[in-house]
């Protein structure tokens, strides 16, 4: 690939394919098993990967490269939304102009709360930044009605003006014709495995980020980003100004963010202030602790953790529990079953709370490191590898290291 | 007229005089020391030169242009670097990207967005850096995380990464403090050649008289923020106000 070296780009290929593959990969058991609900290859949960992977990603140029904290990053995600939302009421329902516009006005968006916001450094930069993302929500629901139809959520109705639409225009999102919606069920003895047009639509765009962001990475300009992180002293005595520098992340990861959030109305044309609200802001900031700041694949694979516990450990009711321990004795099948009760379900939450605690002490490098560590034992069993420290190993993931 | 021109500088912090009416005068190309008990408010003079600190009065001008009122960064960017106290190093980067920095800076200016070009394809900058590491006799520990660097590679890094930017005045503040005595004198070595093959004007501020007599061409002894003499080393070393003041205690 373009400025990739040999390695990036073995590495890159590796998540092409992973991408594209995600409706066998995700679909290991087959149809009617009783593992078949731990399956997570339907349209609308693989869409989520993708494109919380890309918040995720562009929430790590941020956090991962300067080590500022953004508590805010929902808030552009919703404008992305409204955006793409507004495009499909005033023009028609191709996504193309309403992603455009979405990342036009995030991008906008985060150079004001960006500048103000990175005046300061630290825990107040947080704090900034969680404060205009509540404003961001609490005036979509309401003072900004008008714009963003408040309670309700932005929606298209039938007498909106969509001065695109043509007699035989589809009637719901599309890409030029072809709607998001259509989906192909491929049958192969007890499996089903679906191919959505949506999810290759946003699987395409996510491929396209992460090479972009790659790029980043491997820029002077990403060398500078963690300079920034490491220490801003010695870059302004080196001659750097920081601030253009964060900004400039800044801006970059609150469009990325607004890209995700118009994918979001392209895969379904509704755009709410609840996307907007602190806790989605916090959600991001966990899927990429829990995969690994700092990384090019850590944010994507928190996002997909927490978007894979969210849908499918929530829908483990009692019913499913007692299914499952129904060959156990009926006293210890109760008692199994109020054990589990607590972690899945509605309670999920719990669950990914304590994972989240065992990653951030076991593993500080989230889940990435966890791999490395697994790929450094077998690797020790080849030969005796030289034993480098996790941030050496974090580093290295980082930057193609002329080694090897 | 010397490269760098201190003239009548006042700094206050509350009740306490820090500098009264500093006149300083650094030459070209010589090494320039300033040297005081604690407290004579050597560090806060270092603070007003690289835009740290603002004086109350007096002007800092530094090759005809002044300095006051301007960013450190900027201030870098006209041709002064420095080195800390305790050094100051990208320690999450690898060796070689902390000289890599310096030098887009020097070559692209405070900010430039190259986001898209490869680190890797930039060969006139690394052949830079890697050269500049030769120099210092670190180019083996190239790819190694700076931050488990010993205290003596730390410091010799850091002056790396100010000197790949050909600086025309390099401040250095206690440049060997807390060594042992043999990087002492390795890091005396290295300054002197600096100074000879490099033409960069220094200017020290060092506690150790070792130190201070085996590079510095003039010295100016600070006491209770005001330069007490300005003289060649010798004189200074028989000065009876310097021994009263600082050489009496200390040596």
């Amino acid at each position: 690939m373009p400025g990739l070296d040999r390695k990036d780009t073995r590495f890159f290929i590796l998540i092409v394919a992973a991408t594209l593959l995600m409706p066998f990969i995700l679909q290991p058991f087959p149809e009617g098993s009783g593992m078949a609900q731990f399956n997570a290859g339907y349209p609308d949960l693989m869409q989520r990967f993708v494109i919380f992977g890309i918040f995720a990603m562009g929430f790590n140029i941020l956090f991962g490269l300067t080590g500022y904290l953004s508590f805010g990053h929902a808030a552009f995600l919703g404008v992305g939304s409204y955006a793409t939302v507004w495009m499909y009421k005033l023009l028609g329902f191709n996504v193309v102009p309403g992603l455009i516009l979405a990342v036009i006005c995030s991008a906008i968006f985060a150079v004001v709360i960006g500048y103000v916001s990175l005046r300061r450094s630290g825990i107040y930069f947080s704090i900034l930044t969680l404060a205009f993302a509540e404003m961001s929500y609490r005036l979509a629901y309401s003072v900004l009605t008008p714009i963003t139809n408040g309670e309700t959520g932005l929606q298209v109705y039938s007498n909106d003006p969509q001065v695109l639409m043509g007699p035989g225009s589809p009637e719901s999102t599309h890409f030029f014709g072809l709607e998001m919606a259509s989906s192909y069920v491929m049958q192969i003895g007890g499996w089903a495995f679906t191919f959505n047009f949506g999810f290759y639509f946003a699987a395409a765009i996510f491929i396209a980020m992460f090479y972009l962001t790659m790029r980043i990475f491997r820029s002077p300009f990403g060398m500078m980003l963690r300079a920034v992180k490491s220490n801003q002293q010695r870059m302004n005595y080196t001659g750097l100004n920081s601030r253009p520098y964060t900004l400039a992340a800044f801006v970059i990861s609150g469009s990325y963010a607004g890209l995700a959030g118009g994918l979001l109305a392209a895969m379904d044309p509704l755009a709410g202030a609840e996307r907007m609200f602190w806790t989605e802001s916090g959600a991001v900031v966990l899927m990429t602790i829990l995969g690994g700041a700092g990384t090019l694949l850590g944010p994507v694979l928190g996002a997909g953790f927490i978007k894979y516990f969210e849908n499918i450990f929530s829908k483990i009711n009692d019913n499913v529990l007692h299914g499952w321990f129904a060959w156990m004795p009926d006293g210890l099948e109760d008692f199994m079953v109020a054990i589990i009760h607590p972690f899945v379900g509605k309670g999920w939450h719990l669950t990914l709370g304590l994972l989240f605690m065992a990653v951030v002490i076991f593993l500080p490098g989230g889940l990435v490191e966890g791999g490395q560590r697994v790929a450094r034992i077998f690797r020790r069993r080849d030969k005796k590898a030289p034993e480098g420290s996790p941030e050496e190993q974090a580093a290295e993931q980082r930057n193609p290291g002329p080694a090897e | 007229m010397g490269i760098l021109e201190v003239k009548g500088v006042n700094k206050r912090f509350g009740g306490l005089q820090a500098l009264g009416d500093v006149n300083l005068s650094v030459e070209e190309n010589t090494v320039h020391a300033i040297i005081g008990p604690n407290g004579a408010g050597k560090s806060t003079l270092l603070n007003c030169l690289v835009g740290k600190l603002i004086p109350d009065t007096g002007s800092v001008m530094f090759a005809g242009q002044s300095v006051l009122g301007r960013k450190p960064h900027e201030i870098n960017q006209m041709g002064i670097s420095r080195v800390f106290q305790t050094p100051e190093i990208f320690a999450d980067l690898t060796v070689l990207e902390n000289v890599m920095i310096p030098c887009f800076a020097k070559r692209d200016g405070s900010f430039r967005m190259h986001a898209i070009e490869s680190v890797g394809s930039e060969k006139e900058i690394l052949e830079m850096a890697e050269q500049m590491l030769a120099d210092v006799n670190m180019l083996e520990k190239r790819d190694m995380h700076s931050g488990s660097l010993s205290r003596g590679d730390k410091r010799r890094l850091e002056m790396a990464m100010c000197l790949v930017q050909q600086p025309r005045l390099l401040l250095l503040d206690e440049p060997t403090a807390g060594m042992a005595r043999a990087d002492t004198n390795n890091t005396i070595d290295l300054l002197k050649e600096i100074n000879q093959k490099r033409d960069i004007t220094m200017c020290i501020i060092e506690h150790d008289m070792h130190v201070v007599f085996s590079l510095a061409q003039r010295i100016t002894v600070l006491a209770q923020g005001t330069p007490l003499v300005e003289d060649t080393p010798d004189k200074i070393k028989g000065h009876p106000k310097v021994r009263e003041a600082y050489l009496g205690e200390a040596a």
